[in-house]
């Protein structure tokens, strides 16, 4: 076996502890912040962990040495998600939390995230969901990219490690085509809800997890200014939201023949046709 | 008034809806700029000067990486530009080069952007569209990657002339980011999902046969759609897949055959203007935001609309 497979991996799993999509979810009208009651870790994290504990078990396993740290800022609910990451398979959590956090925009947490990265230190591979369930902007990995300096290896449909190389090589559609792209660590990799199946922890996992170590951590012990992130720190303002009027319901008609033709009829009154 | 500069990774004699829509929305702006990381003829430099684009900035690259010419070309641009508004598609790999630029030049990133005032306050889509938001940038340049039909699509009333520059760029074969292979996917005749005036979509209850909606999708000329169920059975490719973890679409018209709607299918599509659904079952939920709702099989609602459809049209 090679020296470079044998050198253990350190992966970070970023979580997100975000609103529950089978409820409402509302914005606040007064913070014009999300009501972030009702959470659970973002589903599309979930592909995320996954992803990160199958590199590793497919490499030695944990026994070689690789750690899968799941981490994430956010309230005190937020340490959930890493407690359902931790049952997934990561080895041990991680959770910045500050009252400072508090409003940042993308730019702004990923300046979090990237020293949350640079406070584990000699990191190989950072591992997010394609999107958060709650903001969707898909952008937070390629920003780690550019603050780490990691190469960025995003929206994965499917993901191969080469360890004697120290190298990934994803599946990514852009325009037209399906790539396969290729890079050495350290890098940032998103992956999508094609990349696999996400396991579901047993017994033995839940109760394995109680025994793994999540660490509290504030803005302070990783060395980064509160003005740099949260409201202060973003580069984008919130100055309204509403609620767009719920859609209701039409009519319904119960096909006895001729429902195709008064579906025609209905495009031809909408000057749909 | 700040001025813009419009990013594409390609640009063409005959560009997509969602090219034409952001060549709009930039007219509105100072001094209308786009910036183009591939060759552009001279039939396309004579579309973006009828939009009203007084300069092209462009750099081709050879290079087998991903991503680095495109962010290269788009820096450059901006360096030149001074541009307070950067208009970018709303696909994944230009937000992606977005927002690496805001963070490198410490701007603002708004995505799903709907429409920009002068004074660059952005409206967006929030929650799978149940929130509109108001935004604006309060430091740097605003990047902004614009969903499509958002934006009446309106070319200016005389041409300008296009100033063209070639971009030196230094040589990105080094990056990071190396292009393996690459497969061409299957072309469609039919238009882009995401910018499509008519979506038709199936879900589970399509059965394995697409041919219905296919073909009610051709009598409308209309893209065609997918719920996750049908995607994941395999009846349909990945990329027709409309919903939370899909393509979210906005249609002046969507019709729904076979799909219960529930919340991830929902989040997809509910800012679509009409929505009429076909299912088997009373009580899908799709049948609380349709404005038509038939309860019936699609396998003769379908053919028996695209009939008539071609009959009235005849």
């Amino acid at each position: 076996m090679s020296e470079e497979s044998t050198t253990p991996l350190k992966i970070v799993v970023l979580v997100k502890h975000v609103p529950d999509v089978q409820f409402d979810r509302h914005i606040d009208s007064g913070t014009l912040r999300l009501d972030r009651a009702e959470s659970v870790l973002s589903e599309l994290d979930e592909y995320a962990v996954e992803a990160a504990v199958s590199i590793v078990e497919a490499n030695g396993g944990f026994a070689a040495g690789h750690e899968v740290i799941a981490a994430t800022m956010g309230g005190k609910g937020a340490g959930n998600s890493v407690k359902k990451a931790l049952q997934m398979g990561a080895s041990s959590g991680l959770h910045l939390s500050d009252e400072a956090l508090a409003g940042s925009d993308t730019v702004a947490t990923s300046k979090a995230l990237a020293a949350l990265v640079d406070y584990v230190g000699n990191v190989d591979l950072v591992v997010t969901g394609m999107s958060s369930t709650d903001a969707e902007t898909s952008v937070v990995p390629a920003q780690l990219a550019e603050r780490l300096g990691f190469a960025q290896l995003t929206h994965a449909l499917a993901v191969e490690f080469d360890a004697a190389q120290r190298e990934l090589a994803i599946k990514r559609d852009h325009l037209d085509r399906t790539l396969t792209l290729t890079a050495s660590l350290p890098a940032v990799l998103s992956v999508t809800d094609q990349a696999n199946e996400p396991r579901y922890p047993n017994f033995k996992a839940i109760m394995a997890a109680k025994k793994k170590t999540v660490t509290e951590l504030d803005l302070a012990a990783i060395g980064l200014d509160a003005a740099a992130v949260g409201a202060i720190g973003s580069n984008t303002e919130v100055i309204g939201a509403e609620a767009r009027p719920a859609r209701e319901a039409g009519t319904v008609i119960n096909d006895s023949g001729q429902a195709g033709i008064a579906l025609v009829d209905f495009l031809a009154e909408q000057k749909l046709i | 008034m700040p001025s813009a500069l419009v990013f594409f990774s390609e640009f063409s004699e005959a560009p997509s809806k969602a090219q034409r829509e952001l060549l709009t929305l930039a007219s509105g702006f100072e001094n209308p700029a786009v910036a183009v990381a591939s060759e552009v003829s001279a039939a396309a430099q004579e579309v973006l000067a009828s939009y009203g684009v007084v300069k092209l900035y462009t750099a081709s690259s050879q290079a087998q990486v991903f991503g680095q010419h495109e962010l290269s070309v788009l820096d450059a641009a901006l360096q030149a530009t001074g541009a307070g508004l950067v208009l970018l598609a709303n696909d994944n790999f230009s937000r992606e080069l977005g927002a690496r630029l805001a963070v490198r030049h410490n701007g603002a990133i708004i995505t799903d952007v709907i429409g920009i005032t002068g004074d660059l306050v952005a409206t967006k889509d929030e929650l799978a569209g149940s929130y509109s938001v108001q935004a604006k940038p309060t430091n740097g340049t605003l990047f902004a990657t614009l969903k499509p039909n958002s934006i009446e699509d309106a070319p200016a009333a005389a041409n300008i002339p296009l100033a063209v520059e070639e971009l030196a760029l230094e040589d990105s074969s080094d990056a990071k980011v190396r292009i393996a292979a690459a497969e061409a996917k299957a072309a469609s005749d039919r238009p882009a999902l995401t910018e499509a005036r008519v979506v038709v979509a199936g879900g589970r209850g399509v059965n394995g046969d697409f041919g219905p909606v296919e073909d009610l999708a051709d009598a409308l000329g209309a893209a065609v759609g997918a719920s996750r169920a049908a995607t994941d059975a395999g009846w349909i490719s990945h990329d027709a897949q409309i919903g939370q973890t899909g393509v979210t679409v906005a249609p002046q018209l969507y019709i729904s055959a076979g799909i219960s709607g529930a919340i991830q299918q929902k989040a997809g599509m509910q800012t679509s203007k009409f929505i009429i659904a076909i299912n088997k079952d009373v009580d899908a939920p799709v049948f609380e935001i349709a404005d038509l709702g038939i309860v019936g099989d699609l396998a003769k609602v379908l053919p028996q609309a695209a009939e008539e459809i071609r009959r009235r049209k005849a």
